[in-house]
């Protein structure tokens, strides 16, 4: 093969690439939609550790819900004007911190060090786990 | 021969494992875990395109294996492991066909690699709800997969053939298929 042909892209490439960025606007489409048009009351917060439900609080009540983990495995969660937000955790990172706050159905604060998920759930989706336990 | 081919994993373990060591020097600007340049993928590229696939998941395995045993615990090495087979192997199967260039096989391991990595995130945290994280490191890993796509090329052309011996499965593989590119 000749030089000249390495630097010119390959139908196959062309096709690989654009599935991959149309891939990408699709999620971000799907992401940014489901977010418009979830809803913003009677939401629910969520907070998992190594997948199990350790504490359901309301969005709408100012709270502090410290997650205690092993060895010392600390993340403060805290509800504040219909947000929630991690403010002090153990994890050497602390990426969980600096992920701000979240107010909106679906959005979720992930800190993989100490596995703890904290969720924001619309009531509908909880009511129908709560019929199914 | 065998003794060349342990030099030379030797080799190039160890340049991933520094590369691994200055990127977790680097502090994250980001908020989501994940979103990181990826430079060993660099060393995978390489081995891949200069030595062979199994080369190059073995040489991937061991450094994920030594780092996450030196500078990380037992779920760093399961996110890394899931990062590492996954965009492993789409590469290795993308070069096989060989109807992609080296910076498409790279974008599409880098995308692979978070995607694995989410993977293993769902299973460990059992949570559906990481479309957020899986949109920005979709794109994060395009944009990685692209960089280290043109370093690959840049280091591949600069690096004396016979750094990697006569008749390693590499030169075999050209011998036998022309341009392995």
């Amino acid at each position: 093969m000749s030089d000249g042909k390495a630097t010119i892209p390959k139908r196959g490439d062309l096709l690989l690439i654009g599935g991959l960025i149309a891939v990408g606007l699709a999620l971000t489409a799907f992401v940014l939609l489901s977010r418009m048009s979830g809803q913003s009351e009677n939401l629910t917060v969520v907070i998992r550790q190594d997948g199990e439900v350790v504490a359901t609080l309301p969005l709408d009540e100012d709270a502090v819900y410290t997650v205690q983990g092993e060895e010392d495995a600390v993340n403060r969660v805290v509800i504040e004007n219909g947000a929630v937000y991690i403010e002090e955790a153990s994890c050497p990172d602390r990426l969980c911190v600096k992920q701000g706050k979240i107010r909106y159905a679906g959005d979720s604060l992930i800190c993989l060090p100490n596995r703890v998920v904290v969720e924001i759930t619309g009531q509908d989706e909880l009511g129908l786990d709560a019929v199914a336990k | 021969m065998r003794a060349g081919r342990v030099a030379q994993y030797g080799l190039l373990i160890a340049l991933a494992m520094v590369l691994s060591y200055v990127e977790s020097l680097v502090p994250t600007f980001f908020a989501v875990p994940g979103i990181k340049l990826g430079l060993t993928n660099l060393v995978v590229m390489v081995a891949l395109y200069r030595m062979s696939g199994r080369d190059a998941v073995i040489i991937n395995l061991v450094r994920i294996l030594l780092v996450s045993m030196t500078f990380g615990n037992a779920f760093s090495l399961m996110y890394a492991a899931g990062g590492g087979l996954l965009s492993g192997g789409v590469m290795i199967l993308l070069k096989r066909t060989g109807r992609f260039r080296m910076l498409t096989v790279s974008i599409a391991g880098g995308v692979a690699h978070n995607v694995g990595q989410i993977l293993v995130a769902m299973a460990l945290l059992e949570t559906w709800q990481m479309s957020y994280y899986l949109l920005i490191l979709w794109w994060s890993g395009l944009a990685a997969g692209l960089v280290i796509g043109i370093l690959t090329a840049q280091v591949v052309r600069r690096l004396p053939a016979s750094l990697f011996g006569p008749g390693t499965a590499a030169e075999r593989e050209r011998d036998g298929k022309g341009d392995g590119k």
